[in-house]
């Protein structure tokens, strides 16, 4: 057997997104509400709760001694519980980053207008093993100078503001 | 096939409404910690294994990611099945079968109490041009099916309310339990009507928890665990998932998979070859339905059978001694393996007060819910 | 263990919106399968799907939705997933099915209709990351591959425009695929010059989104026999997850390709993979991950693929042809069909039967691979003549 342009001629037929969007092709639309509160745990929950103090807190495993973030109640590589709590610094370094001219739904951002790029990046926080990254944002710098090793300081929200979330850092920022 | 598998160690938190205190993570860290030490291994010592999820149940998509972590399985070989457990442990017991290794584990998780919107996740799963549009409520599904299986069957409300009230009973001296109540029939036919006939007391109420299951092959079973408990039997099938064609009054599902599994372990005669069942009751009437399409019962049989006490724990055919879906909470993808569970505490004679006296053999059914017409099924010896 | 052999195929069209519903789509592929081989869904025992995510097609359960246009009315019937690199898992999930001695044949089917999220599949990949720590940021797919691409590019010193060949190679093999959806004559300037998705990452460096389906059948080797004159064995077999913790993994080589590769390596007795392999079809969603992935299938050493890129050897003449099919970047990536329409490529390139496509000098072995996830799973199948 081969197959040839004439066994997949009628498989699919093929729309643009205006015969769709312009109902040449009827559609059915759905958008599900779907809601969860989830249960962060132990681990995740004082991580969270330290967050909104204005510090970050990690967790020690005991055998491979990674102090890890974010913290977790044990160690996936030596699959056993981990032991001690570690403040970190909110200092660290970039590892690898990105400039991204689209947002989460693809939607292209400005650029010509005038809007920044997102820099997203993996920030290797100090005081923990190396490696030890977490994603978060780049900001107060021009994303065409951001390097591979680079110094960043994590930016807070204002006290009153913080809610213990991931975003009570607003993003990081580079520091000498 | 020449080999033979077995269960050699089990592990789980329990079934509780609410697990606030911990994480998804945690919940399946705990169920493997314990199957791993009943099974006497390390997670290093497993070649492959098996995880149970759907995405919209976990809140993930693909949610495959987030399983390794808290099984030990960092960098081996894992997948994920978005079924029931049973078929999870279908999948696991074939890898055995084919030489992938001498040890598998399979690991089901339900953090149903997560989920606040869990009517409209149902209707999400109906098709979306023919059913969705009718924004019927799920349970009218159940409803339907329920008076078509009543209606066939001569099975009776008070039938149906006969199986709420053993499970729930059978659930209060069941330490994993988490919805033991003493009621009677009159609570349950007085009680909310939902969608008619099913009331707010036939449906079972959800629950969190973990399920983790070593299986090996026979030699390493053996010399892993003194009561290794056989996999004699496994079957699994689906129906179609179209709500206009199918047949409402049988479970063609459960009667193709429970076949399946009685040719595959030699059974011809399932009341009497098998002891006890555990198996899906997620609604009252299902208990019946399911115990006719897998011929435990005669057609009309189910509903007398249940009232004049025949599937109780002191009954002839002891039906979930362990409180099943009624009293132990829904656990969505994760019923099955917690059927798998309670027929390998039974079978190994760790029941506790629900103990069963001189069994040898037991089957575990597990029914994917509304609106899915998939079920599967493992017959278990010891 | 049992030989397990593909004895047919079957791949739709693959295209940006199908009219087609996802069931249709599933259908269409079933059914050239069955008869490519002239079997009957009677002669079918079980039968396997290979989806994800749900949030795609958008509906729960999608597995059962799809269950009776899979073929699978009334039979055993799973669905596996593990990510992007389901398309390879599904001959390996199909093939324990055979293998265990539980079914002689095995119907495998993949379909993905990622066009039915509105407006745009992207938005369903923002609940692939963490709930707690990663979602509130808003993180993208883009993202984290640009991120891993920046990483292997800076600790190797590749430059993008050698890395842009991959799409102008793929891009080009795709020409001769008639399911392609995105074939043509490219160069390294129009790589370099389509708009920045997120840099380092270019549109042209990235596959399409897609809508399609795949099948294939497996059959056990007194079946396999019976029915076709080339059965294609399944000869080895490889997965691996790697943590969730993708942020606390350095970036810049596959870990789990390797693994996988290696598992799969060791069953089919293949000791030196870039000599023994004949052709393959490693996962290009992207481009610098066809690279990535030659790498940790051990196609080559570490921080040599470029190398064998820029001198020809994946080239379709070259001596180790890598998507002669064209790949994601050319004939499209809805993710699983993907997956199998690179098993399906093997399965025609070893019974010389890939046309316009094939690849010179009798090949007997080849390999394809999937991956997927927060860059975390490899699936490796080896396959011979």
């Amino acid at each position: 057997m081969e197959i040839t342009e004439k066994d997949v001629a009628h498989t699919t037929s093929k729309l643009r997104f205006d015969d769709i969007k312009k109902g040449k092709v009827l559609s059915v639309k759905w958008e599900p509400k779907l809601n969860y509160a989830w249960d962060n745990g132990p681990a995740l929950g004082r991580y969270l709760a330290e967050l909104k103090n204005g510090r970050i807190i990690a967790k020690k495993c005991d055998k491979c001694h990674r102090t890890m973030l974010p913290p977790r109640m044990f160690c996936e590589l030596c699959w056993r519980p981990t032991g001690r709590w570690v403040y970190v610094r909110d200092t660290g370094i970039v590892n690898t980053w990105v400039v991204s001219y689209v947002d989460w739904k693809a939607g292209r951002l400005n650029i010509e207008g005038g809007v920044r790029p997102f820099t997203p990046a993996i920030i290797e926080i100090d005081g923990t093993s190396k490696g030890m990254g977490i994603l978060h944002l780049l900001d107060e710098v021009d994303p065409w100078k951001i390097s591979r090793g680079m110094k960043v300081k994590a930016v807070w929200k204002p006290v009153k503001e913080r809610i213990g979330a991931i975003t009570d850092i607003k993003y990081f920022k580079p520091v000498k | 096939m020449t080999k033979r598998v077995a269960i050699v160690g089990i592990g789980t938190t329990g079934f509780r409404a609410t697990t606030p205190d911990v994480s998804y993570r945690e919940l399946t860290y705990e169920a493997a910690t314990k199957a791993y030490v009943d099974a006497g291994i390390e997670p290093k010592d497993v070649d492959s294994f098996v995880s149970t999820a759907e995405d919209f149940f976990e809140g993930y998509s693909i949610a495959d990611e987030y399983s390794p972590d808290q099984l030990g399985a960092v960098l081996k070989p894992i997948y994920t099945v978005p079924g029931d457990f049973i078929q999870s442990l279908a999948s696991a017991y074939m890898m055995i079968l084919s030489g992938i290794g001498d040890i598998s584990v399979v690991q089901g998780l339900s953090k149903a109490s997560n989920m606040l919107s869990l009517s409209e996740m149902t209707t999400f799963a109906m098709d979306p041009i023919y059913n969705r549009p009718l924004k019927e409520s799920p349970h009218a599904v159940a409803g339907m099916e329920m008076a078509r299986f009543m209606h066939e069957s001569g099975a009776t409300r008070e039938q149906c309310a006969k199986v709420v009230v053993k499970n729930k009973r059978n659930a209060l001296d069941n330490p994993l339990a988490g919805h033991g109540v003493l009621i009677d029939s009159d609570y349950v036919l007085n009680s909310e009507v939902i969608s008619f006939p099913l009331t707010q007391m036939d449906i079972s109420p959800h629950s969190d928890g973990a399920v983790v299951v070593v299986l090996a092959e026979e030699k390493t079973a053996k010399t892993l665990s003194d009561k290794p408990i056989w996999i004699r039997g496994i079957g699994w099938c689906s129906d179609t998932p179209g709500l206009e064609t199918r047949n409402w009054g049988e479970a063609i599902y459960a009667q193709m998979a429970a076949e399946m599994s009685y040719k595959m372990a030699g059974i011809r005669h399932p009341r009497s070859e098998i002891d006890f069942a555990e198996i899906n009751d997620e609604f009252s009437y299902k208990e019946l339905q399911h115990l006719e399409a897998m011929r435990i019962c005669r057609k009309k049989e189910a509903g007398p059978l249940t009232e004049t006490g025949g599937t109780e724990i002191t009954g002839e055919f002891p039906v979930n001694p362990s409180g099943g879906c009624l009293g132990v909470g829904n656990l969505y993808e994760l019923n099955g393996g917690h059927k798998v569970l309670e027929v390998v505490r039974q079978l190994r004679g760790e029941a506790g007060k629900n103990q069963l006296k001189d069994i040898t053999t037991g089957l575990a059914q597990g029914w994917r819910g509304v609106p899915t017409a998939t079920g599967a099924v493992a017959i278990l010896s010891n | 263990m049992r030989r397990v052999a593909i004895v047919g195929a079957g791949l739709t069209k693959f295209v940006r919106y199908a009219q087609e519903t996802p069931k249709e789509l599933a259908y269409e592929g079933v059914r050239m399968a069955l008869d490519s081989c002239e079997m009957k869904l009677s002669d079918i025992e079980c039968v396997v799907h290979g989806t994800a995510p749900d949030a795609f097609d958008g509906v729960h359960m999608k597995g059962e939705y799809l269950s009776d246009a899979s073929g699978a009315y009334r039979k055993p019937y799973m669905r596996h997933y593990v990510g992007g690199g389901t398309g390879v898992l599904s001959p390996i999930h199909g093939w324990f099915h055979v293998a265990s001695g539980m079914f002689d044949t095995c119907l495998v089917v993949t379909e993905e209709k990622m066009s039915c999220a509105y407006p745009h599949p992207a938005g369903a990949f923002l609940t692939i990351f963490d709930h707690t720590t990663e979602q509130p940021l808003y993180p993208t797919l883009i993202w984290i591959f640009a991120i891993e691409m920046n990483r292997f590019m800076t600790t190797h010193g590749y430059r993008k425009e050698d890395i842009a060949l991959v799409a102008v190679k793929n891009k080009k093999n795709a020409i001769d695929h008639p399911s392609a959806q995105l074939a043509a004559e490219i160069t390294v300037e129009d790589v370099l010059n389509s708009e920045v998705m997120a840099w380092p990452v270019n549109r042209l460096d990235i596959s399409p989104t897609s809508d399609g389906a795949a099948a294939i059948i497996l059959a056990a080797e007194h079946v396999a026999r019976r029915v076709t004159e080339k059965p294609i064995w399944i000869d080895g077999v490889g997965w691996a997850l790697d943590t969730a913790y993708w942020c606390t993994r350095d970036l810049y080589y596959p870990d789990y390709v390797e693994v996988a590769a290696r598992q799969a390596y060791k069953m089919s007795g293949i000791r030196e993979p870039s000599k023994e392999i004949h052709v393959a079809e490693p996962y290009d969603p992207f481009t610098y991950k066809e690279l990535h992935h030659i790498e940790g299938l051990q196609l080559c050493k570490r921080g040599e693929s470029v190398q064998m890129l820029v001198d020809g050897v994946t080239q379709r003449t070259g001596n180790l042809p890598c998507c002669p099919s064209g790949g994601a970047l050319g004939v499209g990536n809805p993710i699983a069909a993907t997956g199998l329409m690179k098993i399906i490529e093997i399965f025609l390139q070893l019974r010389e039967e890939a046309g316009k496509r094939q690849v010179p000098g009798k090949p007997t072995c080849g390999l394809a691979q999937a991956w997927g996830d927060l860059m975390q799973v490899g699936t490796v199948v080896v396959m011979r003549s």
